[in-house]
C-alpha cells in the first residue's frame, strides 16, 4: 500500500512538475500578445533579446538558416556583398586561444546611432523598441551602415525578386534585423528563437518584453548578470548576452 | 521680318499638330484600360470613383502606419489589396501563383505614371490562402468592417 | 586707384571647342556610369557591405571642401579687405558653385535609390548632421549666387561686405559639418573625434586654395593673359600656410591617438603596417601632397617658376585626394572592435582588414564630377567677365579700389 501511495505521489509531483515545466515553455515560447488589428505598437513594451551564448557552439547556426528563410534574404555567392542580417561570430581570446562562438545581429539600442544619422528619418526606432528601416523613404545612402558599432546593416547590392510577403525588401535600400516584426505583432516569437529551440534544441535565444517584470526575460535577465556589446558607448542595446 | 515668318511657321506647326492629335484621340487609338475583376467580394473598400482618385494617398498613409506604428489589419492594408486583386494568369507563373501585378499596370501603363512599389513588394500570392501575415483575428476585422463586403 | 577691367574668355578658339567636347564627354561618361551602377545595383562597384562608401565619396567630398575654400580669396577681399585678392573674388565665387555643383551631382547619383532625391529634399531628420547638410549646401549655392551678383552689378556693391561675412560663416558651417559627418561617428576608431570639424576646415582651405590656383594659371595661360608675380606669390605663400596647417591638424590627431592604447592599433594599421593605405600615408598624403609642395614653392630657385608651382599645386590636389582617400575609406577598411581584446572571425568580415578595390564606375562617376565643374568654369568664363584682363605687376596696385 505504502509503496503505491508513494508512487501515486511521485506521479502527481511528476505530473505537477511537468505541467509546471510545459506551462512555463508555453510562456516561454509566446511571451508576445498579438495585437489587435489597428492597435498601435506601444511604448509600454520593450522588446528583447537574451542570448546564452555558453549553449552556441560555432558549427550551429540555426539560428541564420532562420532567418534567411523566414525573411528571404540569400546568397548570391558574392560573399563582400550578400546581404547578413544575423551572423555567428567566431571569438578567439588572443592570449589563451579559448573560444566562444555567438549570434549577432541588430542589437535594437535604445539610442541607435544609426537613428540618429540617417538624414530622411528612414532609420527609425518603432515605439516598442524595434530599431527598422523605412523602406519607403530610405534613400540607399548608407550612412547607417557606417554610424552601426556592430555593423547590423547590409545594403542591398542587387535586384531582388520573390520576396516574402511579409518582408519586402527592394535593391538600393538598407536593411537589418526586423527583431521579425511581422510575427512579433501577431504574438509569434522571432523565427531565431523559434528555430533555436525547436530545430537547435538549444534554447539559447529568449524573447520577451524588458519592461514587464514578471516577462521570462525579465526574470532571467534580473537572475543572472549579462552583458550587452559595446555597453560602454551607452546605447542600452536590447538585446543581452550571457558567455559573453 | 523673317523673325515673324519664322514665328507664323511655329504657330502653323502647333495648330497642325494639335488637329492631327485631337482626331486621333477621336478614334481612340490607345485603348482605355479594362481591370479585371477581384476574386474576392462584390466591392472595394471604397467606391470605386473614390478608389481610383485617392489610393495612392491611402497607400502612402498606410504604409506609415504600419511600418512607423506598427499598425496592421486597417482597411488601407496593401495585402489586403493584394489578395483580393490578385488573379491567376496562365501566362504568368504558369497559373501556379495569383498576381496583382497586371491589375495595376492596366491603368498605370495608360496613365504612364510609373511605380515602383513592386520593387519591393512581391506582387504574388498563392492560388487559394491570403499570405500568411494577418492572425485570425485580423483577418476577421477585415471581414468586419466590410473590406470584402 | 586702378579700375580692374573684368573681361570674358574669347572662347573662340579650336582648342576652347575641343577642350569644351572632351569635358561634355567625361560628364556623359560619367552619368553613363551611374545609370549602371543604379540599374545593376551596386554589386558591379568595388563597394560593399564593408566598405559602404568609396571612390565617389571621396571624389565627391574633395569637391565639396575645395568649393568651401575656395571662396577663400573672395572672403579675404570682401570680409578682411585685401584688395590685393579682389580682382580674383569673382572667380573664386564662380569656382565655389561650380565645384559644389560637381561634387552633389556626383553623391547624388551614388544613392541607392537617386529617384528617392525628392525625399532627401523635403524629409529630415534634424539630429542628422547629413540633413543640416543638405540645408547648408543648398544655401551655399543661394549666397554664392547672391554674393557673386553683388559682385557683378555695380549698384550692389555696398552690399558686398555684408554678403561677404554672410558667406564666411555659411561655408565655416558647412565644412564643418562636413567634417562631422566622420566626426559624429561613435562606431568606428578613424571617426568619432572633435578634430575632424577644424582638420576639414584646414583641408578645404589648402585644397580650394590649390584647385584655384591651377584654374587661374590654366585659364590665364590658355586666354594668353599674364598673371604677375605679386598675386602669384601672394597666392602662392598663402597654399604654403594651408599646406602647414594641414600638416599641423594631422600631426595633433596622430600623436593623440598613438598616446592611447586604445588608438594603437589603428594608427599602427595607418602609419606601419596598413599595406596600401600605409603607402598612400606616407608617399600620398605626406611627401608627394605636402612636402614637396612645400619645398618647391619655399625654396627660392623653383619658388618662382610658374610651371614648378603650377606641379606643386597639382602634387597638393593629389595629397589631398590621398588624404581623403584614408579618411573614408581606411577609416572603414579598419575592423570594428566589437569583442575588444578577442580575435573574431564570421561570414560577414568580422575581425579582418576589409578589402576594397576601387572599380572603373565609381571613378568615371567621379571623374564625371569634375567635368561638370570645369564645364560649368569654362562656359561661365567665356559667358560673363570673371577674369581681369590683366593681372600683370605693373597692373595690381595694393590700393587699388573696385
Amino acid at each position: 500500500m505504502t509503496i503505491d501511495t508513494k508512487k501515486r505521489e511521485l506521479l502527481v509531483k511528476g505530473a505537477a512538475v511537468a505541467s509546471m515545466t510545459i506551462a512555463s515553455g508555453v510562456m516561454l515560447i509566446a511571451p508576445a500578445i498579438a495585437r489587435k488589428a489597428g492597435e498601435a505598437a506601444s511604448d509600454k513594451v520593450r522588446w528583447g533579446l537574451l542570448i546564452d551564448s555558453n549553449k552556441c557552439d560555432a558549427g550551429c547556426d540555426e539560428c541564420v538558416v532562420a532567418c534567411k528563410t523566414e525573411n528571404g534574404w540569400k546568397s548570391h555567392d558574392r560573399p563582400s556583398t550578400d546581404p547578413q542580417w544575423i551572423r555567428k561570430v567566431n571569438l578567439r581570446d588572443k592570449k589563451t586561444g579559448a573560444t566562444h562562438s555567438l549570434p549577432v545581429m541588430c542589437q535594437h539600442c535604445e539610442n541607435p546611432p544609426c537613428v540618429d544619422v540617417c538624414p530622411t528619418g528612414a532609420s527609425m526606432q518603432r515605439a516598442d523598441g524595434v530599431v527598422l528601416v523605412n523602406r519607403h523613404t530610405c534613400i540607399g545612402c548608407r550612412y547607417c551602415m557606417l554610424a552601426c558599432p556592430y555593423k547590423a546593416r547590409s545594403f542591398v547590392h542587387e535586384d531582388v525578386t520573390g520576396q516574402k510577403p511579409h518582408m519586402p525588401r527592394g535593391k538600393g535600400t538598407v536593411e537589418s534585423c526586423t527583431l521579425c516584426v511581422h510575427r512579433i505583432d501577431i504574438g509569434r516569437t522571432p523565427a531565431c528563437v523559434e528555430a533555436c529551440s525547436s530545430k537547435a534544441g538549444r534554447s539559447a535565444i529568449t524573447f520577451g518584453d524588458l519592461n514587464n517584470p514578471s516577462s521570462n526575460i525579465a526574470k532571467e535577465l534580473s537572475r543572472y548578470v549579462t552583458t550587452r556589446l559595446r555597453s560602454d558607448l551607452g546605447l542600452e542595446p536590447g538585446v543581452h548576452y550571457r558567455g559573453v | 521680318m523673317r523673325q515673324q515668318k519664322y514665328t507664323l511657321g511655329v504657330l502653323l506647326l502647333a495648330v497642325v499638330g494639335f488637329a492631327i492629335s485631337s482626331v486621333q484621340a477621336k478614334h481612340e487609338t490607345v485603348p482605355l484600360p479594362h481591370l479585371s475583376k477581384a476574386i474576392k467580394g462584390e466591392e472595394c473598400v471604397e467606391p470605386n470613383d473614390t478608389m481610383r482618385r485617392n489610393h495612392m494617398t491611402y497607400l502612402m498613409h498606410q504604409r506609415d502606419e504600419t511600418v512607423i506604428e506598427g499598425i496592421r489589419g486597417k482597411k488601407y492594408s496593401l495585402q489586403a489589396c493584394i489578395d483580393c486583386h490578385a488573379t491567376a494568369d496562365p501566362k504568368i507563373e504558369n497559373g501556379k501563383m495569383r498576381t496583382v501585378k497586371p491589375f495595376c499596370a492596366e491603368c498605370h501603363s495608360y496613365a504612364a505614371v510609373k511605380i515602383d512599389c513592386f520593387d519591393c513588394h512581391n506582387p504574388s500570392v498563392p492560388l487559394e490562402k491570403t499570405t500568411n501575415t494577418f492572425h485570425e483575428i485580423i483577418t476577421a476585422h477585415i471581414r468586419e468592417s466590410g473590406a470584402s463586403k | 586707384m586702378k579700375q580692374v577691367l573684368f573681361t570674358q574668355i574669347k572662347g573662340n578658339s579650336g582648342s576652347y571647342w575641343i577642350y569644351l567636347t572632351f569635358l561634355a564627354a567625361f560628364i556623359l561618361i560619367g552619368l553613363n556610369a551611374a545609370w549602371y551602377m543604379e540599374h545593376n545595383g551596386h554589386w558591379v562597384t568595388g563597394m560593399n557591405n564593408q566598405i559602404v562608401w568609396g571612390t565617389p565619396h571621396v571624389f565627391a567630398v574633395f569637391l565639396i571642401i575645395s568649393a568651401s575654400g575656395a571662396l577663400n580669396i573672395a572672403s579675404i577681399s570682401s570680409v578682411f579687405g585685401r584688395n590685393t585678392y579682389k580682382p580674383l573674388a569673382r572667380l573664386s565665387t564662380l569656382l565655389a558653385l561650380s565645384l559644389l555643383a560637381g561634387g552633389l551631382m556626383v553623391l547624388v547619383l551614388d544613392l541607392g535609390r537617386p529617384d528617392r532625391l525628392i525625399v532627401a529634399l523635403t524629409t529630415h531628420n534634424f539630429r542628422s548632421i547629413f540633413a543640416w547638410n543638405i540645408f547648408l549646401y543648398n544655401g551655399f549655392f543661394l549666397i554664392v549666387l547672391v554674393y557673386l551678383w553683388v559682385m557683378l552689378e555695380r549698384r550692389m556693391n555696398k552690399y558686398i561686405k555684408i554678403i561677404g561675412v554672410l558667406a564666411l560663416i555659411w561655408r565655416l558651417a558647412l565644412t564643418t559639418g562636413t567634417g562631422a559627418i566622420f566626426g559624429f561617428i561613435v562606431a568606428r576608431q578613424a571617426y568619432d573625434a572633435a578634430i575632424m570639424a577644424p582638420l576639414f576646415i584646414a583641408m578645404s582651405f589648402s585644397f580650394g586654395l590649390a584647385v584655384f590656383l591651377l584654374v587661374l594659371l590654366f585659364s590665364y595661360r590658355s586666354s594668353d593673359r599674364i598673371l604677375g608675380d605679386v598675386v602669384l606669390q601672394k597666392l602662392k605663400k598663402l597654399l604654403g600656410i594651408f599646406v602647414i596647417a594641414v600638416l599641423y591638424f594631422v600631426l595633433i590627431q596622430h600623436l593623440t591617438n598613438l598616446y592611447s592604447a586604445e588608438h594603437r592599433v589603428f594608427e599602427d594599421f595607418i602609419l606601419r603596417n596598413g599595406g596600401i593605405y600605409t603607402q598612400i600615408f606616407w608617399f600620398g598624403q605626406i611627401i608627394i601632397g605636402s612636402l614637396i609642395p612645400l619645398a618647391l614653392f619655399y625654396h627660392p630657385k623653383t619658388g618662382q617658376n610658374h610651371n614648378l608651382i603650377a606641379l606643386a599645386t597639382l602634387m597638393i590636389i593629389f595629397g589631398g585626394f590621398a588624404q581623403l582617400y584614408l579618411i573614408i575609406i581606411a577609416g572603414q577598411a579598419f575592423p570594428l572592435t566589437i569583442f575588444p581584446g578577442f580575435e573574431e572571425t564570421s561570414t560577414f568580415f568580422d575581425g579582418v582588414v576589409a578589402s576594397y578595390t576601387p572599380s572603373v564606375p565609381e571613378f568615371l562617376l567621379g571623374l564625371g564630377g569634375f567635368a561638370v565643374s570645369f564645364f560649368v568654369i569654362s562656359v561661365a568664363l567665356r559667358a560673363l567677365p570673371f577674369l581681369p584682363e590683366k593681372l600683370a605687376d605693373s597692373d595690381v596696385d595694393p590700393n587699388f579700389v573696385e
